[in-house]
């Protein structure tokens, strides 16, 4: 069997899956100042009476770090960075403990200067006294060839708890990015060690030996004991937690949008063929842009429970929450109240949503009914615009070859799927007021934690090498490879996917039913003088984005008991 | 939050499956350091910098600029309608206000690519910036146009295709032409007779650095922009004015680049030529934008720079300084030497020889101008190309007189569609290309 935990910013859902369908469904509180114990009483509840012999896999999508890091409650952290030259180094500035020093690799790996270890045992001595445990070291280029970030490490010595690489967190170019993530890594560090640890030792205590995993944003999940090197991996998963409830039931051969409209906010993503799109970049954390992959989502400040004000006689909607609905004895009129109203939705005591409506009803001047109408469907159209900006920016992503621009086909979604707890509301609005079918995603209320348990484990690799230097490198995988001068796309090609295989059967992949695909994979001559001195090969694969195998007949349970 | 002072829109076209072949200088691998470079150090990231993805031209656009031989998909790849397509998205991207300032970093290049259009110059299919000049004159109804071409070759593309415009500034900054391709450029070469002075040239002697490059920069180019009170500037920023470039013999630097940018303000530079491309693009090409952004470049430099190293001689320095004074000399005598040029003439003619070193194809021209000082006069061109095409290409310009417009219209009904492949007209002033087509 199977559990999926989301915390949530209100509730935190879990659900019990197994060859039946969906055996178990619960909501407790979220505690977010103890988001220990709001995971361990989720996990204590759904395992009630259960034989923990006959869980496979428990996967947790929290918002810990996130939290941690907007509440800027973070350790002082050191950073180490080399540059060489290029924009002003200063200019990525983490903190106090930011230390800048010699060193430079040029864009094919090759050393332009030197890394001076005096210099470098002069700022570890530096962080040393200023009770530092953690560092981040970043080189320029480090992805290219990771010798200088080596060498500081070697330099550094075991003098500190945790040492993280710049080249280790991802194989993608963009050293100011590289410098966020590795100085989010390090920071998020010692509360992520610690959550772990407390999650372990308290199930063990109770004699669950559950094997858990934590969810990553880019919908795909990793071990628990793995997640301790890439912690901050493990921030904003909730989005991808719900773009993964919606996998399952998405049409396989079309383009779909998938909604999960919560409380505060409605999160979004485009679903093509059933595979969730990633954002080409990196997660955005505060004001942290780092290298962490995604899902490409949006979240935007409409929701249930948004605030309904009168500004300058036009209906607001949000971005903010009060608390509840006025029908469940909130403070403030809200969509749901509207709905009830409209006689859309039910529950709840309709006595006090007219009561508020009435109020906005006035400041309009129309009477309570309409007022209704025009904020449901001033809901429903705002999430419909957002939703349409999102295919338009996607649409207008840059390319950089002549195949991809002629050839690329632009986004038009065709299916809108709606998940969270006032999604069957909501999707008769949307279905009104746009222009494609909305459903509704089977245990809508749940589907969030559904997907985080059936998500798959993902990862890519990212593959580089040069015939002329006579070396292929993974530095994200600490990889380095002599290859002959002979070395083509297609050896590239493999080598990659066999360390993608490796590297995702390590984080807890099932090596029968690996889903491997190369995202790009491009050969350059190059050029000396006017003859071909060798080849630039680049290659990217990843693991697809996807529910476990397997899944199938539980989805179908899932879709065959009409809950909704 | 790192923040541009000036917004500035980017295409960056890297055109990485496209090249004219494996080994040639303009291949597919030209901008991937580039890439590799502006990527690693997150300019794509910071706030106020924009990318834009290409959007294509059109038949239309390229017609308003050339004659294309045999016909227009005989001279375009899909390379050149994005390319020139970046050109126009960071023009519009300007002209709507959604930045201050814009770089369209796309290849292939154009500016050896002139009005009529029989093969490929110098790498050269289209003029890209021409392309994008005349759609936002169309579109936005921009006039005066001035354009700055640093590239190391001369820009004689866009002097062709300008040459009779009096309404558009085009200077070339270059290595001189005696000891470089396509070996034009020369000071006295000044514009055709309706436009004396709209051209200029400046040509630089081998081995000038950051000193005489950016004097030029100072005290010519500038105090002539403060002059000729362009709508738009356009900066045909080629590269290959770097010391480490194979093909040219100059002695510029990263540095040096990131401060002609600085002095110039250009509202869309277009990346032309630049070859080395290793050593000096990537850090070329983020200095440009760093610059145009109004950002530090300060720690920008190539890791082999070296000042002293490239430092230029004095023979250079006087060279530049007489080049410079002779420029101004010329640009304020330019009204008597434009009425010199025309005399009592109705008609002007020339004979031209020109060479496709691309392609191999010799074309000779012979060119009919009516002698106007109301606007850039009506253009009768007859080219031949050996052993190929031989067209008829008339020319009504874009603010053209009635007389002129009659002339041209005129030009074209006479013409005898049996003596030709093909005759042309582009009709400007009514945004217009027709054709005659030799009887079967
Ligand atoms: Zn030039
Ligand atoms: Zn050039
Ligand atoms: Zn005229």
């Amino acid at each position: 069997m199977i559990i999926g935990l989301d915390v949530g910013g209100t509730h935190t859902d879990v659900v019990l899956l197994g060859q039946e369908g969906l055996v178990r469904q619960n909501k407790v509180s979220t505690n977010p100042a103890d988001l220990f114990t709001t995971v361990l009483s989720g996990l204590e509840k759904i395992t009630d009476g259960i034989d923990p012999q006959c869980i496979k896999r428990v996967v947790l999508s929290t918002t810990l770090a996130t939290n941690r890091i907007v509440q800027q409650r973070m350790p002082d952290v050191g950073m180490i960075i080399s540059a060489g030259p290029g924009m002003d180094p200063e200019l990525f500035r983490t903190g106090p403990h930011y230390h800048v020093v010699s060193g430079g690799i040029d864009h094919r790996g090759r050393e332009i200067a030197a890394v001076d270890a005096d210099e470098v045992l002069k700022v570890a001595d530096t962080l040393e006294q200023k009770g530092i445990r953690y560092v981040g070291v970043v080189s320029k280029f480090s992805v290219r060839n990771p010798v200088h970030e080596l060498a500081i490490q070697e330099a550094l010595g075991e003098r500190f708890e945790k040492v993280f690489l710049g080249h280790r967190i991802a194989g993608a170019l963009n050293f100011p990015r590289r410098i966020a993530t590795t100085f989010l890594n390090a920071s998020v560090y010692p509360i992520h060690k610690e959550f772990f640890e407390a999650v372990v030792n308290s199930l063990a205590q109770k004699g669950l030996n559950l094997p858990i995993r934590i969810l990553k944003p880019d919908g795909g999940n990793m071990r628990f004991d793995a997640s301790i090197d890439h912690p901050a991996q493990t921030v904003l998963s909730g989005p991808a937690a719900s773009v993964m409830g919606t996998v399952a039931f998405a049409p396989q051969s079309d383009t779909c949008l998938a909604m999960d409209i919560g409380g505060t906010t409605t999160d979004m993503a485009v679903l093509v063929n059933g595979v969730p799109l990633l954002d080409p970049m990196g997660i955005k954390i505060g004001e942290h842009k780092t290298l962490i992959r995604s899902l490409d989502t949006i979240s935007i400040g409409v929701g249930g429970d948004s605030v309904v004000r009168v500004v300058d006689g036009q209906i607001h909607i949000g971005p903010d929450r009060l608390g509840v609905a006025m029908a469940y004895g909130g403070p403030v009129p809200t969509p749901t109240d509207a709905m009830f109203i409209l006689g859309v939705g039910e529950g709840g005591d309709l006595e006090k949503s007219r009561e508020g409506i009435q109020a906005l009803a006035d400041e309009l001047g129309i009477d309570v009914e309409t007022a209704a109408q025009q904020i449901y469907d001033k809901a429903c159209q705002t999430i419909l615009d957002e939703a349409g900006a999102m295919v338009e920016r996607i649409n207008a992503k840059p390319v950089y070859t002549v195949h991809e621009l002629w050839e690329g086909s632009r986004l038009q979604p065709r299916h809108i799927m709606v998940l969270g707890g006032p999604a069957p509301w909501f999707a008769k609005g949307l279905e009104r007021l746009g222009d494609c079918p909305v459903e509704v995603v089977p245990r809508w209320k749940v589907a969030n934690a559904i997907g985080a348990g059936l998500a798959r484990t993902t990862c890519d690799v990212t593959l580089f090498a040069d015939t002329e230097r006579e070396i292929a490198t993974a530095p994200e995988e600490s990889f380095t490879k002599t290859i002959p001068s002979s070395y083509s796309k297609a050896d590239a090609t493999a080598m990659a996917l066999d360390l993608l295989r490796k590297k995702a059967i390590a984080r807890g992949a099932n090596a029968d039913h690996l889903e491997l695909e190369v995202v790009e994979a491009m050969e350059f001559n190059m050029v000396r003088g006017f003859f071909t001195s060798g080849k630039n090969i680049r290659v990217m694969a990843q693991v697809k984005p996807g529910l476990i195998h397997g899944y199938d007949p539980i989805a179908e349970k899932i879709m065959g008991d009409h809950f909704v | 939050m790192l923040r541009a002072r000036n917004k500035t829109g980017l295409v960056f076209f890297p055109a990485f499956d496209w090249a004219i072949s494996p080994t040639h200088p303009e291949r597919e691998e030209r901008l991937l350091y580039t890439q590799d470079q502006v990527f690693e150090e997150g300019i794509l990231d910071i706030e106020g910098i924009i990318e834009y993805k290409p959007d294509l031209v059109t038949k239309k656009d390229v017609q308003r600029v050339h004659f294309c031989v045999p016909d227009l998909w005989a001279v375009m790849t899909e390379s050149h309608f994005i390319s020139a397509g970046g050109a126009k998205t960071i023009a519009m991207a300007v002209m709507d206000k959604q930045v201050d300032c814009g770089f369209a970093l796309v290849r292939p290049p154009g500016h050896h690519a002139n009005r009529v259009v029989h093969g490929a110059r110098g790498f050269c299919n289209v003029n890209i910036e021409a392309i994008m000049i005349e759609y936002i004159r169309k579109a936005y109804g921009v006039n005066r146009v001035a354009i700055v071409d640093t590239d190391c070759h001369h820009g004689d593309g866009t002097q062709d295709i300008y040459w009779h415009d009096p309404d558009t500034l085009f200077i070339s900054i270059h290595q001189d032409g005696r000891t470089l391709y396509p070996g034009s450029g020369f000071l006295s070469e000044m514009g055709g007779p309706n436009a004396v002075g709209s051209t200029i040239n400046i040509p630089l002697p081998p081995n000038t650095s950051e000193d005489g490059i950016l004097h030029v920069i100072r005290e010519a180019v500038l105090p002539i922009l403060e002059d000729f009170k362009p709508e738009i500037i356009v900066n045909s920023a080629g590269q290959d004015n770097h010391y480490s470039d194979p093909i040219t013999n100059m002695n510029f630097s990263a540095q040096g680049y990131a401060e002609l940018t600085t002095l110039l303000k250009p509202d869309i530079a277009v990346l032309e030529g630049g070859y080395a491309i290793e050593g000096a693009l990537p850090y070329v090409n983020a200095g440009i934008i760093l610059a145009m952004a109004g950002m530090d470049y300060s720690h920008l430099k190539e890791p082999d720079y070296n000042p002293e190293r490239i430092r230029q001689s004095p023979e250079v320095n006087r060279w530049v300084e007489k080049v410079c004074k002779k420029v101004l000399e010329n640009w304020y005598k330019r009204r008597q030497l434009g009425e010199m040029a025309r005399g009592d003439n109705r008609f002007i003619e020339r004979d031209r020889k020109i060479f496709y070193d691309t392609d191999n194809i010799y074309e000779r021209q012979h060119e009919t101008l009516r002698v106007c000082e109301a606007c850039g006069g009506a253009l009768r061109i007859d080219s031949e190309a050996q052993e190929r095409k031989h067209i008829l290409a008339i020319h009504i310009p874009r603010n053209a007189c009635q007389d002129c417009h009659d002339q041209g219209l005129a030009w074209y009904e006479e013409a005898d569609a049996d003596a030709y492949d093909k005759v042309y007209l582009q009709d400007r002033a009514a945004d217009v290309m027709k054709e005659k087509v030799k009887p079967a």
